[in-house]
Order: C-alpha cells, then sequence, then structure tokens
C-alpha cells in the first residue's frame, strides 16, 4: 500500500532529542565525545575571516602592477599596523619616492602582479557555539562540531521568528499576568492564544527570551520584523524569539502543546524560531530537558505516515485546525467542491462528526 | 548507457520536485510510446526523512497499485522488464533541496556577467548574484557576499579573448579572498568553472587552482559579438551531478538507480520548449511554475532564454508574490469581497504548510489569483533579461533609418509570438482547462493570435530528460498526452470604451458558420476541437490584428476552445470591477456556478 506522509509536527513529552551544534567553518572542539554538557557551555569555536580591504599600490604609487612586489615593504601572511608603512616606490635616483601606509590593522593577505593591488585582512572574529541543550556528546565532527544527544519534552512549532534563547516558561494568561515579571527576567512567555502585535510590544519591551504562541496574523509578525515574511527561512532576526504552533490566523494553540507546557510550567528551556521549510525543513521548537529513561521514549519516523487511527490536525480551509482522528482511508478518489479529484481521508473530528479531507491537507500529530 | 534503444519498451520517469515527486510509467503500446500511469508523493529529501529515494519509492508504490506493474523489489527497481514485472529504462529530474544555486562573475554586469548569468540559467541553475567589476559594490561587501550565499558552484567570466586580463584576475582574487564553502558539505573545495578571457587561464590557475576546484572551458564571450554559452552549460551539469546531487540526501542512492544522469528539472523542461519551437518552427514562451519558483522560457528567432524567478511561487514562495504584488493585486482577480486579513493568512499558511490544496471553491479562486499575479511578475523579469547580446557595435545602413533596434533590446515580441505553453502543478491540474486558459491569457496578455498549450498532468520535466535519451518516445508521448492543446487567443491591440465594437468575426467549425462581434471589455469563448478552423477578423475602430484591420486564414481550435479577448492591450484593470471578473469567468466557463 502507498505511504502518505504529512509533515508532522512533534508534540512529545518523552523524546529523544539529538541536536548538530556545528560551525560555519572549520574550529576547534572544547568537548571530548561522552562529556556532559550544559546547554550554556561552549563546546566549539571558530574564528571568521575578517573583513578586508583592498588597496590598489600600482595607482598608488604609480608604478605598473608588475613592479608590486619590488616595492612592498611586507610579505604576505604578515601582520601589519594601522599607519605602517608598507610600499614605497624607487623613485628618481633614490629621491621623490612615494609610500602607502597602511589603512588599518590586519594581516597582509595577497599581492597581485596583475592587478597592482594587496588585500589587508582585519583579525578573524571569534565565534562560539554552545551546546544549546543540557546533554551528552554522543558523536564529534573533527573540526566541525558535535552531536549532543538529550532526553525531554521536543514541541515543534510552524513557523517562528529569532533565535536560540533559553529561560524558564511562564503561562501568561492575561496581560496584566505580565506587570508582575521583572524586566530582562530569563522567561519565555507561552501564550495559549493569539499573539497581536501590541501583545508582542509589551513583553519585547520588558526583555523576556521569548514567547510560545497558538496563532499569529501574518500583519502582526510584518510589523514584528519590520517587513513582510517573502518566504519561510527566519532565525536570524534580532526580535524576541517567537515560536507559533499552530499557523496564521485568530487560532488558539492545541489543547495537547498547552497542557504539556503547563505542566512543566517553571522549567528552565531552551527555544529556537528558526525555521526553514525549505532546502532542510526546520521547524521552531520547544526543548525542555528532563531526566534520562529509555523506556519511553517515542522516536518512531514511521508515526508520520497517515494510518487509520492517526490523531491529525486539519491544516486548510474550510476546517482549519481542527483535530481529529482518521477513521477510514478511501482508495478511491474523491472529488472535492473544487472539482479536483484527490487522495482523502475520512476524518471524526473531536464532537463526533466525520468530514472528508483531502489527505495533502492533514498534519499527523506526533504525540505520545 | 549501454542499452538497445529498440528493446526498450517500458520506460519509468520520476521528477523530485521541491514539494512533490512525480512518477510517470511510459509503455510500448500498439506501436507507438504512450503514457500510461501516474502517481506521487510529497518530496522527501528534507528531514525527518533526508533520504529522495523515500519520496520516490512512495511515488512509484502509487503507480505500482494503479497499473499493477511490478517496479520494485526490496526498495530497489527491477530492470530490464520481465513481463509485467520490471521497467527497462528509468531516468530522473530534480529540483529537490533547493535546486541548483549558483553564483556567476563578469567583469562588465550587463555583458559577460549577463552571458555568465543565462549559461547558469540555461543549465537549469538559479542565480543567486552576480558579482561584476562595475557592480558599484565594495571589494570587500563583494567577499562578504560571496561567504554569506555559499553557492553551489561559481561560474566565473570575463574578458574577450587576447583582452585585458587585470578585472577577471581580480574577481579571482575576490572569490579567493572569501574561500567560499559549497551550501552542501563542509569537506569538499567549491567547484569554480572559468569560461573567461583564456590569456588569463594561468592567472587564475595560480589564485584559485589550490584552494577550489577550478575547471576551465572556453570563453563564454570570445568576442564581443559572440555568446559561446554550450561549454560552460555542460559543465555546470556535469559538477551538478558530481558535486551538487552526490551532497544531496539520498541522491548517492538515487544516481545509481537511474540509467541516464539526472538533471536539474528547468534545464530539461528547457529542452522540450526548445523543441517545441523547433519542430514547429514557431516562436515559443514557456512557463513552468513550482512550488518555490517560476522558470521562464521562450524561443524567438531561434534564440533560446530562460530566466528563473527564483522569488515567484505557489508555496514555499507564495509570500513573496504576495508582498511584490500587493494584495489588491491578486484580490482584483476575484469577483467576490474577501477580508484583506483574512486572504493574507491563508496565503502565508500555504507557505508555511506547502503541501496543502484547496478544498473550496473560494480557495481555488484566491489560488489561481496568486497564480495569475506569480506568472506575471515572472513574465516581466523574463522580457527584461531576454535581451540581444549588449556592448555589440551595430552596422547601420540607410535602410535601417527608421528601425531603432538598439543592442540590449527585449527579444520577447508578443506580436510575433504563437504559442504559450504552460506548465507547473497549478496549471496542470487546475479541475477545469478553462481555468489554466484563463490564467495564462490574463497573466502573460498575448497579442493577435496565439495558440495556448497546458502540460497536461505536469510531465515536462520527465520527457524533457527522456529526449536526450529516447527522443522517439519523448516525442510521441509528448504529442499525445502531455501537451493539452486549448485553443487560440485573439486579442486585437487597442483601446476603447466599454461596449465599443471591436471585431466582427466568422469562424466555419464543423461546416458551421458561427459569427458574432467582440465589444471593447467582454471576452468570448467558441468551442472548436483542435483541427484548422477558416477564420475571418473584421476589426473596427481602429483595432488592430498583427498589425491589420482585417485577418482572413486558418486557425486552431484546441479543448477549450477560440477565445476573443476584448479586454484591450494595453490591458487597463482599471476600467474594470468586480462584475466584469465575473462575467469573464462566467464567458469562459471557468468556475463551476455557484
Amino acid at each position: 500500500m502507498s505511504k502518505s506522509y504529512t509533515p508532522g509536527l512533534k508534540i512529545l513529552e518523552n523524546a529523544s532529542i539529538k541536536k548538530k551544534r556545528i560551525l560555519p567553518l572549520a574550529g576547534e572542539l572544547h568537548v571530548e565525545k561522552d562529556d556532559l554538557v550544559k546547554s550554556n557551555q561552549i563546546v566549539a569555536s571558530a574564528k571568521i575571516p575578517g573583513n578586508v580591504q583592498m588597496i590598489n599600490i600600482s595607482n598608488e604609487l604609480n608604478i605598473d602592477p608588475n613592479q608590486l612586489v619590488d616595492c612592498m615593504l611586507c610579505k604576505v601572511d604578515q601582520e601589519v599596523k594601522k599607519g605602517e608603512v608598507i610600499a614605497r616606490s624607487k623613485g628618481l635616483f633614490g629621491f621623490f619616492r612615494s609610500e602607502v601606509k597602511s589603512p588599518m590593522d590586519g594581516i597582509l593577505i595577497n599581492m597581485s602582479d596583475i592587478t597592482g593591488q594587496i588585500i589587508i585582512s582585519e583579525k578573524p572574529i571569534p565565534i562560539e557555539v554552545d551546546a544549546y541543550i543540557d546533554g551528552k556528546v554522543q558523536e564529534i565532527y573533527k573540526k566541525e562540531g558535535v552531536l549532543i544527544s538529550a532526553y525531554g519534552v521536543l514541541i515543534q512549532g510552524i513557523i517562528g521568528v529569532g533565535g536560540e534563547k533559553k529561560g524558564k516558561l511562564k503561562i501568561i494568561e492575561n496581560i496584566s499576568d505580565l506587570d508582575k515579571i521583572d524586566s530582562n527576567s530569563d522567561i519565555v512567555a507561552v501564550i495559549k492564544s493569539f499573539l497581536d502585535y501590541e501583545l508582542y510590544k509589551k513583553i519585547n519591551k520588558l526583555g523576556l527570551k521569548g514567547i510560545i504562541c497558538g496563532g499569529i496574523d501574518y500583519e502582526s509578525l510584518t510589523k514584528i520584523l519590520g517587513y513582510p515574511l517573502g518566504v519561510a527561512i527566519t532565525g536570524s532576526e534580532d526580535v524576541t524569539t517567537v515560536v507559533v504552533t499552530e499557523g496564521f490566523g485568530n487560532i488558539s494553540m492545541s489543547d495537547r502543546t498547552f497542557q504539556l507546557l503547563e505542566k512543566y510550567k517553571n522549567s528552565y528551556c531552551s527555544i529556537n524560531g528558526a525555521t526553514q521549510i525549505r532546502a532542510g525543513v526546520m521547524r521552531p521548537e520547544v526543548i525542555i530537558n528532563l531526566d534520562f529513561n529509555e523506556k519511553n521514549i517515542n522516536d518512531n519516523k514511521d508515526e508520520s505516515l497517515i494510518l487509520v487511527g492517526s490523531k491529525v490536525r486539519i491544516i486548510r480551509d474550510p476546517f482549519f485546525g481542527l483535530i481529529g482522528n482518521v477513521s477510514a482511508l478511501p482508495p478511491e478518489l474523491v472529488k472535492m467542491k473544487t472539482e479536483t479529484m484527490v487522495r482523502a481521508a475520512e476524518v471524526t473530528l473531536e464532537d463526533g462528526t466525520k468530514k472528508i479531507i483531502p489527505r495533502a491537507n492533514l498534519e499527523v500529530i506526533l504525540s505520545d | 548507457m549501454n542499452k538497445n534503444l529498440k528493446d526498450i519498451k517500458v520506460i519509468l520517469a520520476t521528477d523530485c520536485g521541491s514539494t512533490t515527486t512525480k512518477a510517470i510509467l511510459i509503455e510500448f503500446i500498439n506501436n507507438e510510446y504512450r503514457l500510461t500511469f501516474r502517481g506521487e508523493a510529497p518530496t522527501t529529501v528534507e528531514a525527518p526523512f533526508e533520504d529522495v529515494t523515500c519520496g520516490v519509492i512512495n511515488a512509484i508504490i502509487e503507480l505500482e497499485e494503479l497499473s499493477g506493474r511490478k517496479i520494485l523489489i526490496d526498495d530497489r527497481i527491477i530492470s530490464p522488464r520481465n513481463g509485467n514485472t520490471g521497467v527497462d529504462l528509468y531516468i530522473s529530474t530534480s529540483s529537490a533541496g533547493g535546486g541548483l544555486q549558483m553564483m556567476v562573475g563578469g567583469v562588465v554586469k550587463n555583458m559577460t556577467g549577463e552571458s555568465a548569468q543565462r549559461a547558469a540559467l540555461g543549465a537549469g541553475s538559479i542565480v543567486m548574484d552576480i558579482i561584476a567589476s562595475n557592480d558599484g559594490r565594495k571589494y570587500h561587501e563583494k567577499v562578504q557576499k560571496i561567504r554569506q550565499l555559499r553557492p553551489d558552484m561559481i561560474l566565473l567570466s570575463g574578458g574577450v579573448d587576447g583582452g585585458t586580463k587585470s578585472h577577471v584576475v581580480e574577481l579571482a582574487e575576490v572569490i579567493k579572498t572569501a574561500n567560499p564553502n559549497p551550501r552542501l558539505g563542509n569537506n569538499f573545495k567549491i567547484p569554480i568553472i572559468y569560461a573567461g578571457n583564456k590569456d588569463a587561464i594561468n592567472d587564475i590557475d595560480k589564485r584559485l587552482g589550490d584552494t577550489t576546484d577550478l575547471k576551465i572551458v572556453d570563453n563564454i564571450r570570445p568576442t564581443l559579438d559572440k555568446e559561446n554559452l554550450k561549454p560552460s552549460r555542460d559543465k555546470i551539469h556535469d559538477l551538478f551531478m558530481e558535486h551538487v546531487m552526490a551532497q544531496a540526501p539520498g541522491y548517492n542512492k538515487l544516481l545509481t538507480w537511474t540509467d541516464h544522469p539526472i538533471i536539474p528539472t528547468p534545464g530539461a523542461v528547457g529542452e522540450i520548449i526548445k523543441k517545441i519551437a523547433e519542430n514547429e518552427n514557431i516562436s515559443v514562451v514557456g512557463v513552468d511554475i513550482g512550488g518555490a519558483t517560476t522558470d521562464v522560457f521562450s524561443v524567438f528567432n531561434k534564440k533560446f532564454n530562460r530566466t528563473v524567478s527564483a522569488n515567484y511561487g505557489m508555496s514555499y514562495s507564495i509570500c513573496n508574490v504576495l508582498a511584490e504584488t500587493g494584495i489588491e493585486n491578486i484580490s482584483r482577480w476575484v469577483s467576490s469581497e474577501i477580508d484583506e486579513k483574512d486572504l493574507t493568512n491563508r496565503i502565508a499558511n500555504k507557505m508555511i504548510r506547502p503541501t496543502t490544496i484547496p478544498q473550496t471553491l473560494e480557495e481555488l479562486i484566491i489560488e489561481q489569483s496568486i497564480a495569475r499575479e506569480a506568472l506575471r511578475l515572472s513574465f516581466i523579469q523574463h522580457k527584461e533579461f531576454a535581451v540581444s547580446l549588449k556592448g555589440v557595435q551595430q552596422e547601420r545602413t540607410i535602410s535601417d533609418t527608421f528601425d531603432q533596434t538598439m543592442s540590449g533590446e527585449t527579444l520577447v515580441n508578443m506580436n510575433e509570438l504563437n504559442m504559450i505553453v504552460g506548465s507547473g502543478g497549478v496549471l496542470s491540474h487546475a479541475p477545469r482547462r478553462e481555468q489554466a486558459y484563463r490564467m495564462l491569457v490574463d497573466a502573460f496578455l498575448p497579442e493577435g493570435i496565439t495558440q495556448i498549450a497546458v502540460d497536461s498532468i505536469f510531465m515536462m520535466p520527465q520527457l524533457g530528460v527522456l529526449s536526450e535519451v529516447h527522443e522517439k518516445a519523448a516525442v510521441e508521448v509528448f504529442n499525445k498526452d502531455c501537451l493539452v492543446r486549448l485553443g487560440t487567443c485573439i486579442a486585437p491591440i487597442g483601446t476603447g470604451n466599454i461596449d465599443d465594437d471591436i471585431l466582427e468575426f466568422s469562424f466555419e467549425i464543423k461546416d458551421k458558420e458561427i459569427k458574432g462581434v467582440l465589444k471593447f471589455g467582454e471576452i468570448l469563448l467558441v468551442e472548436a476541437d483542435y483541427t484548422q478552423v477558416k477564420t475571418k477578423l473584421i476589426m473596427k475602430n481602429n483595432y488592430t490584428i498583427n498589425g491589420l484591420n482585417k485577418f482572413e486564414g486558418k486557425i486552431f481550435g484546441g479543448e477549450v476552445g477560440i477565445m476573443l479577448d476584448g479586454r484591450g492591450r494595453s490591458f487597463d484593470f482599471s476600467v474594470y470591477n468586480k462584475d466584469s471578473v465575473k462575467n469573464w469567468s462566467i464567458q469562459t466557463n471557468e468556475y463551476p456556478l455557484k
């Protein structure tokens, strides 16, 4: 039988979590295999090449490019200081010599006898990668990074903005709850319903670490970002991190997700708004570390298959957001109101009514 | 491929798209190749599966169920065929995982830079950026851009043979300084194709030979008036296979299954469009509207051009279409009033759940309205790019005094256009062919007399690659099962007032004469099968058709028929309202009546 895979989102209390912590370019690792690490611990670091500046020595000294090497006073890979004379022309009988001084501190990385130019690079910029979650170093990727394995709650959202943050989960039932929170607290606010721009502004002003909410208007997201989101590739925005669990519109968080977050309120969590729907799907996430318990681990990849009995969420109008169980998978194609013939599923909603929905419009809820 | 073409009777072809993997089965029946079955499944190049072959297998399983032919055993394709088991040939195209993403470089942005862009686009790539000596950016900005974009490969051109070397060498130095990591796989050197001034080869090698995987091909612009794209395109294809595909999840496995190298989807569609133009000796505009990108192809005066609008698509990039065109331009195509906030949320939900399909008529109408805008915007980009070579000194004689064509002018001449061919899910899978017809006419606004056709079930990519392996099979399936001739659109040039007479028409269809008058502001549809229809058009009120005030000749009908578009060229939407949109829809039998 053919299988229908759906873009299922994980809502797991007992998940085996693996996180690759990879440097953007080769660098140094600071942990070893099997080390236990804390979420804030630096596991790898590297130096990104600094900004470069090109100087046309040939023009400055009024020489041919092929005379460049003879006029240079320093060599490739040599450190230079701002104001240091780095090139000097031979002049006429030793007189009328011209000089070029380095405009910055850096390293001479290239001289070209074709273009007559040199390139000075600023000192490399150090970057560090932390463990993001508490866990164990399961694998080492030489000079590249590590794989951290952990155990705990894993909730995937559908869209987010902003990068990795860590903080304590706090349920916000009324806007007035925010008045009781100190500014710049390490807190991730959980809002069961819908995040509007006014509420976001208040949380942002308060300096909280992040927001987990059910829905958001596209218009509000545009205001948060300062521009309309064209493709769902996010994570580098300089905003309060937001994880949206259901989608765009006035939608509340599913009960299952909210109950799980409520159960672990006041727990320390790691969140990431980074979303990449194309080329290596990445969904925003909330991770809460728990003690390791192998017996309960739920890590079944095949659960994203739609089967009779699967718990699903309808992800397109006219029943957008409703949750139910697949009660039948008719093999024949079904004609929709649009006149399109589609593979469909019969879904029994929570109120007992049955609906015929295109399989493409269902999302399996991966929960345990 | 070491197979005897005569022995190939059953062909399996897949296209791994960014959203969906499509599989088709072609069989040799009654002395001809025909499409027999089609299956599809979500593409699985991404997490949690991260193996493109899962989606391929699922699409094939659907084919097996529909055809009764056993194709797989232990997740392997059975080949050769034995009775009702296995296939003789398996081929595939791919745009999954972001397709092929390149940067190109040229000394002068709108000369060698554009030639390099044309070569990359023609090979099926998305061009992320063009770096050029005159692009206005500072040295360090270019370096930063290369580091940030992490292309799959870079095509570097610049300088005519024997010309100055210093600018192209400087670009090589920019690349060397950036020392970019390829997008996929940190552990191999980035491929650089050098297609510039041959005198600079040693200098380029000295700068990039050690740190990159440098390949040298013939100059893309050996002289100012000559463009030599083929060597670069071929090398891009080779490197796409060796580097990009080999790094993408599951492709190593898929490569061992296919009997012919996997080629990027847009490259394959381009091959088909070129063949249509060549075989019928006509000018063609083709479009493939996907989830992430929209590719437009054109052949005018035997000159092929392809553009990729990387930001316009029907799922992943749907919000870019919204951002670019604005909500008003989308809602103008919908005859009912829609709440703007609700509409933007619906569009945004499609972006984050790209595989969903419209279940209600209203949703379908909205999706097709967005498609019109995505197609329209992509065609504008294409017209701006498909131009004659820039920088060419033109010799003029006295007879050219009134012919003010310049180098760099668009090659897309709507009056000379003979056919528009549409492909892609939203066009091929539109429940009514009338909808695809309308989307193409509304977006491309053909002028004069233009045939409109659509890819029946979205299989042009597979046929494109098949045409490289087994041309006979590809041509037979293309003509009989793929290309659906929808009809001919007649769009007179001129504008006027609502209800003014535009033309009197008369068609001889099945020995009956159908006569009438087309008025300004309306669209009429005349049913006529795909046969030649004797046609007479007498223009009124200074309207013209092909520059004349009357037309007598034969045009083709099609599955939908002859569409008389009286909305004026140029088309000014501000003249119309929601009732006009509703009437156009009713006149063309576009949607089921509520």
